[in-house]
């Protein structure tokens, strides 16, 4: 009991992670409203940003700026100061993909409404059904 | 020739769908013809990469002047050139075949249309190209969310089936890019060889395992392996027919391509073989893919939805290929990904001739096609000739190198189930050509229903020249097999392979 | 002695493929058949181009890519390759000549088409004829079965359906459920497809594996009819009478036999068949379809499905020339290719000029029918004759040899299983010639006027009924091109 207790709180970010992305997986497979699903397939792809960005995070390190001063450049860079920005600016692009899948994703959404005047699913596939 | 090559690939198709889409704003004739431009670029390009693969010229690209592992760096290599070539030339050729649907079906959205299906054929040439597993995936997207949108269009169903699509796809491109997290954790990079030489004293890790196992999953969900296929029929089916015959053929194959680049490349062969032992496992997985695809596509009533069936049954004949993990099977899952594209571009051609004359493509209403339709059926005869694998078609090719692998590997089952999906596809076609060619069942013989019964009427001249350079480019491939395996697939086989 | 690199082969197989666009865009019937006949002449002179070089022993190649590693798509002209290519070849004219007949005596709709895949189908019957390793052999095996389909159902009605999916589910099931993998399994044993005088497959492999790969492509090839798949070829009958003797006399049945003969000769090789004692198992399965098909051929009313039984018979005649091992019987069994070829195409021209002249295909209807048709009839007595195998015509000739082959190979069983079987055939058909010309049938007949088939018609079946007596006394060409296939 301990140990997993200690796996939790020393792997909390993956245990967020997991949990949200299990939430989204349930909003996109359980839920019959579309839109729901949509939020839940958001959600789902927040969560792995935000895996991505805890990742890059190290213990007692600052942004990654180094400044242009004089004393400082003839220093060695200590890696383990600086947190890894690269995961972050990956980020930024998974973020425009998702924003773009959900625009996609809403886009459609009002096309079936426009076609079908409802957004439940279960309606809309039994209008399919029976024409 | 050019260094440039590699990045002109994307380059030229990129900015064009700008151009295409402010055209279509401004002047909407414009669209068609900078379509044609920009994939007939591509085409160029890619047929240029593959002279140069050829003449043993490395295709390298860093972009930005970055050596590897900073920056993004594009590799034409013999195991995608010919991927390259393939989607470069379905993209262009199908293109030419979808102008007289679209400005009859949906005139008004042209300019999106073009815009949307040059930036799809983009996001696959760099799926395929990318040396950088982050790049792929953002590639992945575009090819992904252009490709929503174009399965949109359709009408009817089309939106839903497009909407489902949308949660699978981003299920599995959200699995891939946890796979690349994971892989980042151990290894602090995104280049491709350099994650592998990295990766080559952690192959015991459990993080290496779970990133396998993920990323295989989000490709698998992609390309639509059985029992991940559920979100593919309905969204081939409904989408308008031009733009059937531009994913269908090309999005799985690629999927096939990044699974084999990942395992081949990232992970290496001794892992995914020799470490995990997951091969035979996978085969089996093939098997009931083949089975259950050519099953499902008998249950069928509508050709179209029929035909995405038997690309489901195809997805199994080239990861089944692969997974055995041999040298035939490993050519003929690389053949297969050329000659399937080209096999099922063909039928999904002569099903979109069919339907814009038809209106649909169910069985009943191929009464007498070949009477009526006798060019486009006749391409329809050889296109199926090829899934079912009659030399010298290239299907058979494919599936000799296909069966060699499963007799030299010992997998029987793996040879079962192909030799039982050829003679399923025999039954499927047989069905389609007896309706159209006994029916309507008239008087038993005699002048009857002579010559000329019902007048010919058959699709616009701008859709079966298309079809028929598609048609006879399955024989011509078929015939030039030797030199595909001989002169690049083989160079594409590790060392290690049996 | 180095073979001959040569177009011809390839011309020879391609002349009629050509043909095909022309044939289709061609407006008028009589442009149409012209071309058919140009076609059909020319690929015979091109066949007959090459006798003298084959006589002389040597061979022709023709390749022309190389498809798979060791594996070339490659046509050589051997003497067992030029035997069943003359045959064919010849046929074909004398077909096409009795198809404008027959077409047209019955206003036959789709006639163009009708001609496109004859054409086609003659092109792949070269083309198997020529090939010169089992790629190149399953190749035009496939694209005969597919040409022939739309001949096969060429009515287009329910009945036709019906047969031309026992014609797939026969054919195509068979070749590539049975052949395709046992060719790749030959081709994994051996690294190699190309046919040799000695057998390709290696001396070393398993006895059951051989026997298993042998007799999948023994059924595999399942244009041969060998029982228990053979119910294919009397519901092919359906087709119209000159496919049904031209393609299931000759070309399709033939290419049957013919791939089972290189299946045997040049795959396996007799040594090694005789080494592990499978020549004797593929005799027995041969011998027990010669004596079946003769008794359900006993039983038949319609002269065209009696003729399927009696072919599905006599092709096994040809399978067990070979499986008995023996030289003679070898030679017997390829000469058998030729001799029944022309001794069936007769019967099968006959009951389609019957047909034509008077829409009888009932045996018991043609009670009578020699006094209205004494020509056709009488060229019926010279097929039969050639078929139960009696001088003078050819049919005796291969009989002798394979009873000869018995007798080198001891295997008296089969003597008995040749000589039972030439009883019977002269069973069912004496009768039908006695009642044709001793009996009074029904009034229709009986009106003592001879009114005789079109002349295209009659005299095809002349020309044939004529060679087979004609090669009783001069079968040289057939006979020396067996015996050099048989060295």
């Amino acid at each position: 009991m301990e140990e997993i207790l200690g796996l939790v709180i020393a792997r909390y970010n993956y245990w967020i992670y997991i949990t949200l992305m299990m939430v989204g997986l349930y909003g996109m497979i359980a839920k019959n409203n579309l839109v729901k699903k949509i939020v839940g397939m958001n959600i789902f792809q927040t969560a792995i940003i935000l895996f991505y960005v805890s990742i890059g995070v190290k213990k007692g390190a600052t942004i990654p700026i180094i400044e242009h001063s004089h004393d400082v450049a003839h220093q060695a860079v200590r890696a383990a100061d600086y947190i890894n920005p690269l995961p972050h600016v990956l980020m930024l692009t998974a973020i425009v993909v998702s924003v773009a899948t959900l625009g996609v994703a809403l886009a459609v959404a009002v096309t079936v409404y426009q076609r079908h005047q409802t957004l439940e699913e279960d309606e809309i596939l039994k209008q399919i059904r029976e024409p | 020739m050019n260094v440039h090559y590699p990045a002109l690939l994307v380059i030229i198709p990129l900015l064009a769908s700008f151009f295409i889409s402010a055209a279509g704003w401004l002047r909407p004739v414009w669209c068609f013809p900078l379509a044609v431009a920009a994939m007939a670029g591509s085409l160029l390009v890619s047929l240029g990469l593959l002279v140069d693969v050829l003449l043993g010229i490395p295709g390298l690209y860093w972009f930005g002047g970055w050596p590897p592992p900073w920056g993004i760096y594009y590799r034409v290599d013999h195991l995608n050139t010919l991927v390259l070539v393939i989607i470069a030339a379905v993209g262009f050729v199908n293109l030419m075949a979808a102008r007289p649907t679209v400005e009859r079906d949906f005139p008004e959205k042209a300019g999106p249309f073009y815009t949307l299906y040059v930036l799809f054929v983009t996001g696959l040439l760099g799926m395929v190209v990318t040396g950088d597993a982050f790049n792929l995936y953002v590639l992945l997207e575009i090819a992904a969310i252009t490709g929503y949108a174009l399965i949109a269009l359709g009408k009817g169903r089309a939106a839903l089936s497009s909407l489902h699509y949308i949660f699978m796809g981003t299920i599995g491109a959200c699995f891939y890019l946890l796979g690349v997290g994971y892989l980042y954790i151990v290894t602090g990079s995104l280049n491709m060889e350099d994650i592998s030489r990295l990766l080559q004293p952690l192959h015991g890790s459990n993080v290496v395992i779970v990133a396998f196992v993920i990323m295989m999953v989000g490709i698998w969900l992609k390309m639509g392996f059985f029992p991940l296929h559920a979100w593919l029929p309905n969204a081939y089916t409904y989408a308008p027919s031009p733009v059937s015959s531009l994913v269908a053929p090309l999005m799985t194959k690629v999927m096939v391509y990044v699974m084999i680049r990942m395992i081949l490349t990232v992970f290496t062969l001794d892992y995914a073989f020799l470490v995990l032992k997951l091969n035979d496992a996978v085969v089996w997985l093939a098997v009931i893919a083949i089975v259950a695809g050519s099953l499902l596509a008998l249950a069928e009533k509508d050709v179209k939805r029929m035909l995405t069936y038997i690309v489901v049954a195809e997805v199994g004949y080239m990861v089944g290929g692969f997974w055995l993990g041999n040298r035939a099977g490993f050519t003929g899952a690389v053949l297969h990904i050329v000659n399937d594209a080209l096999m099922t571009f063909c039928l999904f051609l002569a099903v979109g001739n069919i339907i814009h004359v038809k209106g649909n493509s169910r069985l009943e209403s191929l009464s007498g096609l070949f009477r009526t339709m006798p060019w486009t059926m006749g391409a329809l005869v050889v296109g199926a000739l090829s899934i079912i694998g009659v030399p010298p078609t290239c299907g058979f090719f494919s599936k000799w190198y296909l069966l060699l692998g499963a007799i030299q590997s010992g997998h029987y089952g793996f040879l079962a189930a192909l030799l039982g999906s050829s003679l399923v596809g025999v039954v499927l076609f047989f069905r389609i050509f007896e309706i159209g060619y006994f029916e309507p069942l008239g008087a038993s013989h005699g002048p009857a229903h002579g010559e000329g019964g019902a007048a010919v009427r058959e699709a616009p001249l701008g859709m079966l020249v298309p079809l028929w350079i598609t048609a006879l480019s399955l024989i011509l491939v078929g015939l030039y097999t030797g030199e595909i395996v001989g002169r690049v697939i083989r160079h594409a086989i590790p060392e290690m392979m049996l | 002695m180095e073979p001959l690199p040569s177009l011809k082969p390839l011309l020879a197989v391609l002349v009629s493929l050509g043909v095909v666009p022309i044939l289709m865009s061609s407006r008028s019937a009589n442009v149409r058949e012209a071309w058919t006949f140009g076609a059909a002449g020319l690929k015979f002179l091109l066949v007959l181009a090459m006798l003298p070089t084959v006589l002389e022993g040597r061979e022709l190649v023709c390749t022309l890519a190389e498809v798979l590693p060791g594996v070339a798509f490659r046509l050589r002209v051997d003497a067992l390759g030029m035997l069943f290519a003359l045959v064919a070849s010849s046929l074909w004219i004398i077909t096409s000549a009795y198809s404008i007949g027959y077409m047209r005596g019955l206003q036959e709709h789709g006639q163009t088409r009708y001609f496109c895949f004859f054409a086609l189908a003659l092109s792949a019957t070269i083309g198997a004829a020529f090939s010169a390793n089992l790629f190149t052999l399953y190749l035009f095996y496939e694209m005969l079965s597919f040409a022939t389909y739309p001949l096969v159902t060429h009515h287009q009605d329910a009945e036709a359906r019906r047969s031309g999916r026992k014609y797939l589910l026969y054919i195509v099931g068979s070749s590539i459920g049975l052949v395709l993998p046992a060719m790749i399994f030959s081709y994994h044993l051996s690294g190699t497809l190309e046919f040799t005088s000695q057998g390709f497959l290696p001396r070393a492999g398993s006895p059951v594996l051989l026997g298993v790969l042998l007799f999948m492509f023994l059924f595999g090839f399942a244009k041969a009819a060998v029982m228990p798949l053979h119910a294919w070829l009397p519901a092919a009958m359906v087709a119209p009478t000159p496919v049904s003797a031209l393609l299931h006399a000759v070309a399709v049945v033939k290419v049957g036999v013919f791939c089972i003969l290189r299946v045997l000769t040049g795959v396996f090789g007799l040594d090694l068949l005789a080494s592990f004692h499978l020549g004797a198992a593929v005799a027995c399965v041969a011998a027990f379809t010669i004596i079946v098909a003769s008794l359900i051929a006993l039983t038949q009313n319609e002269l065209k499905r009696l003729l399927a039984f009696s072919t599905i018979g006599q092709l096994s005649y040809i399978v067990l020339g070979a499986a008995l091992l023996s030289p003679k019987a070898l030679v017997g069994g390829m000469v058998h290719i030729a001799m029944h070829a022309f001794g069936k195409i007769t019967l099968f021209f006959c009951a389609g000029a019957i047909y034509v002249a008077t829409r009888k295909k009932y045996l018991s209807d043609l009670v009578g029918i020699g006094k209205r048709m004494p020509v056709t009839m009488a060229a019926f007595f010279v097929g039969a004759l050639s078929v139960i195998g009696l001088p003078p015509t050819g049919g005796f000739l291969s009989k002798w040899y394979l009873v000869l082959g018995t007798l080198q190979a001891h295997q008296w069983p089969m003597l008995l299983v040749i000589l039972s079987s030439s009883l019977l055939n002269a069973a069912y058909f004496f009768p039908i010639v006695y009642r044709a010309f001793f009996f009074q049938g029904d009034q229709s007949l009986s009106d003592n006027t001879t009114q005789e088939a079109p002349l295209w018609c009659l005299v095809p079946l002349i020309i044939t009924a004529v060679c087979t007596i004609l090669f009783f006394f001069y079968p040289f060409p057939f006979l020396r091109l067996a015996e050099l296939a048989g060295l």
